[in-house]
């Protein structure tokens, strides 16, 4: 039998606050993938806020705090493109003047993953626990996406749930407008960009609208109650595929 | 052109409340992002395509001065005269000598975006030249008394009934409503221009070095015209945009139409080398290079130069969701979407252009069909990190984020911070669980609401949970 994976989770700051179930699903399916998990439990936030606000001195800082937390796992996993991302692809380039150190975030970041990456790739869950019955869209995160090429990794794992029914919305892989801060400095701006993710959600006509990043979700369901929409659900894929989905 | 990106945030407002350019921008997407990828797949090497043009425009930036003189000396071998613009006034300044030293009264122009960066035209007018701009879009344009508000479709942002009225109102003529009709009328206009002008201005899409051409890629004819009738040719583009070898544009050109138009080839590409021969039946008489400089120089060898590999595609603008939502003249100076959020600032001042480099969610479209790979949000963010270094943000903003960044580094209290402000939310959160109003984040809950928290965060529940 093969030896079980020792995953270290970062639940990312987000979720940590706004939505702890979606930290509970990514244990359920970590562990229903045969993995170990273990939470560090003084972790905090990977330091994208500074970082793409220009403020890189705060951004090395919390880079470090993190290698210092999660170095010594074999594999590191997050229910978040963007955060995984700026683990796997801006670490290193954050330490680009310390060749030694940015060997070691580098040798970090080849073993970070983004959950459904994880999930399908490398621990490859075959029995997904959810049972969620109705039809979703899936709404793609840039940095999932454009920096670690998520996009059939959830699609494989929701594909494996008989009772999900896909119905791809147009433009699914156009940004919300989220953006970390832009939308709260460019509101507008940002809430014209969550409209037609709105529209193409809506028209494709399905129960809920998921994806893997918590920013993403917190924005289109910001916009789609704004404007009246108190039906649609917005899930987090983690949620869908554990089966936490609901409140309880 | 005059920079007004300052205005940046007030003219988003006005851009997205603007129903006839919203509608206009909302054919992007199939004009230009489907056509892009109907053709881009035709590169059955795409992504080595993209690393070899990258290559190709590094070697040229790596060793910029000896391929702008080797460039020099073939030009001028082959009777052009290449004169050196450091700043915009001095390019305007040369062209209008030349345009004195001939005699020139009038002159024809085909598009040319580092004309707008000088202001040619307003200049030209003033030295007593009349300038007809003879591209389509261009010469709209001139009509309305317009900027252009995308590099390779100026005129994008408006619709074709704008254009009928606009025709109408300056030709004295009557109404035409169909776009072939409307490309006849402006064929006639221009005709005279064509054949009276004394003089013709094109930019240049690649300058290449080993046979001492200007390369220009054109889809309506108007870029032969203006380079072949008239005696004197006078064309001006950026330093950067030199190539070594004709072999190298074949390598640019797989590339440029595809990205830009989702074109398989434009309809003309024409190599414009030397003055007419003895022997040549038409072409110039005499034909001057302007290589403007403006501030590109400064580019080379700092962490800022992939921005000169540009070749002007527009892709990156044409994917942008920024871009697709405010149309071009938001940007305020010649340059839009995420390449114009780079060049402005660096070529225009960082401090003249605070929202620029911030107005993106490096979503990352633009780099995912940049055709020379260039990494246009670590760039963004690399102006970002000016921003702070020279105090440009707001000490506010300063606040939030050093504030953010030391709860982060001290877990502890991080976690009684997190505790406290997720049990405020939550009660703000009221019955249907949705904050409507957050004062500190107006940016947000004014067009949209928050979905509140549990009450409790991760960290606590999951020690909980641990201690049963």
């Amino acid at each position: 039998m093969e030896k079980t994976k020792r995953v270290g989770l970062f639940v990312t700051c987000l979720v940590d606050s706004l939505r702890p179930r979606i930290g509970f699903a990514a244990i359920k399916l970590l562990e229903a993938a045969g993995c170990e998990v273990a939470v560090p439990e003084q972790q905090t936030c990977c330091g994208q806020p500074g970082y793409n606000s220009g403020d890189r001195k705060s951004a090395e800082e919390l880079a470090l705090k993190f290698l210092g937390e999660f170095e010594a796992f074999e594999y590191v996993v997050l229910p978040s493109g963007s955060c995984a991302g700026m683990i796997r692809v801006h670490y290193p380039d954050l330490f680009r003047n310390d060749p030694a150190l940015q060997e070691r975030f580098a040798a970090l970041g080849q073993r970070t993953y983004e959950l459904t990456d994880f999930l399908a790739n490398v621990a490859k869950l075959e029995d997904v626990p959810g049972n969620f019955k109705g039809s979703l869209t899936y709404h793609d995160s840039c940095s999932g996406l454009r920096e670690l090429a998520v996009y059939t990794q959830p699609r494989s794992l929701l594909a494996k749930m008989p009772g999900v029914e896909l119905r791809e919305m147009v433009e699914s892989t156009t940004c919300c407008g989220f953006g970390g801060t832009f939308s709260i400095k460019y509101g507008e701006l940002s809430a014209r960009m969550s409209d037609n993710k709105c529209r193409h959600i809506a028209a494709a006509h399905a129960g809920a609208v998921v994806c893997g990043d918590l920013g993403c979700l917190l924005n289109i369901e910001g916009r789609l109650r704004r404007t009246g929409d108190h039906t649609t659900g917005v899930l987090h894929v983690a949620e869908v595929l554990a089966g936490l989905d609901k409140d309880e | 052109m005059q920079n007004t990106s300052i205005n940046f945030k007030r003219q988003v407002t006005i851009k997205l409340a603007d129903v006839r350019l919203q509608d206009a921008l909302s054919r992007l997407q199939t004009r230009f992002v489907e056509g892009r990828s109907a053709v881009i797949g035709e590169i059955h090497d795409l992504q080595e395509t993209r690393n070899a043009a990258a290559e190709i425009r590094d070697r040229v930036l790596n060793d910029l001065e000896h391929w702008l003189l080797h460039f020099e000396r073939q030009a001028t071998a082959r009777g052009a005269i290449v004169h050196w613009a450091e700043t915009g006034e001095e390019a305007n300044r040369i062209v209008a000598e030349i345009a004195a030293q001939h005699g020139v009264r009038s002159a024809s122009k085909s598009k040319s975006m580092v004309s707008e960066e000088c202001g040619l035209n307003d200049a030209l007018e003033q030295a007593g030249v009349k300038v007809t701009e003879t591209d389509l879009g261009e010469y709209i344009l001139q009509l309305a008394r317009e900027a252009p508000s995308h590099i390779v479709a100026p005129v994008v942002h408006k619709n074709k009934e704008e254009i009928s009225d606009l025709f109408a109102d300056k030709h004295r003529l009557p109404r035409k409503s169909g776009i072939a009709e409307l490309c006849r009328e402006a064929r006639e206009v221009l005709r005279p221009a064509f054949l009276n002008a004394d003089m013709g201005i094109s930019g240049g899409n690649f300058l290449v070095a080993e046979t001492g051409s200007v390369l220009i890629v054109t889809n309506e004819g108007n870029g032969r015209l203006v380079t072949t009738l008239p005696r004197v040719h006078v064309a001006i583009t950026g330093i950067e945009k030199v190539v070594p070898t004709l072999e190298d544009v074949t390598t640019l050109l797989r590339l440029l139409p595809r990205s830009a138009t989702g074109q398989s080839i434009t309809n003309y590409v024409s190599v414009l080398t030397g003055v007419k021969a003895k022997e040549d039946q038409d072409g110039p008489e005499h034909f001057h290079i302007i290589l403007l400089d403006n501030g590109r120089s400064s580019l080379i060898g700092g962490e800022m130069q992939e921005m000169l590999r540009c070749i002007r595609c527009g892709a990156c603008m044409n994917h942008c969701p920024v871009y697709q939502n405010i149309g071009g003249h938001a940007y305020g100076w010649v340059y839009p979407g995420p390449m114009g959020s780079i060049l402005t600032p660096l070529l225009g001042g960082i401090e003249k252009s605070p929202d620029l480099p911030n107005a993106s969610t490096f979503c990352g479209a633009c780099a995912a069909v940049c055709p020379v790979k260039i990494p246009l949000p670590d760039l963004l963010r690399k102006l970002r990190e000016k921003q702070v270094q020279r105090g440009m943000k707001s000490r506010q903003e300063m606040f939030m984020l050093k504030a953010w960044a030391w709860l982060a580094l001290h877990p502890r209290i991080y976690a009684l911070a997190t505790r406290m402000a997720v049990r405020i939310m939550s009660m703000l959160g009221g019955k249907d669980k949705l904050i409507h109003r957050l004062p500190a984040a107006a940016g947000w809950t004014d067009g949209r609401d928050f979905p509140a928290p549990t009450g409790m965060t991760f960290r606590e529940m999951y020690r909980k949970e641990k201690s049963q």
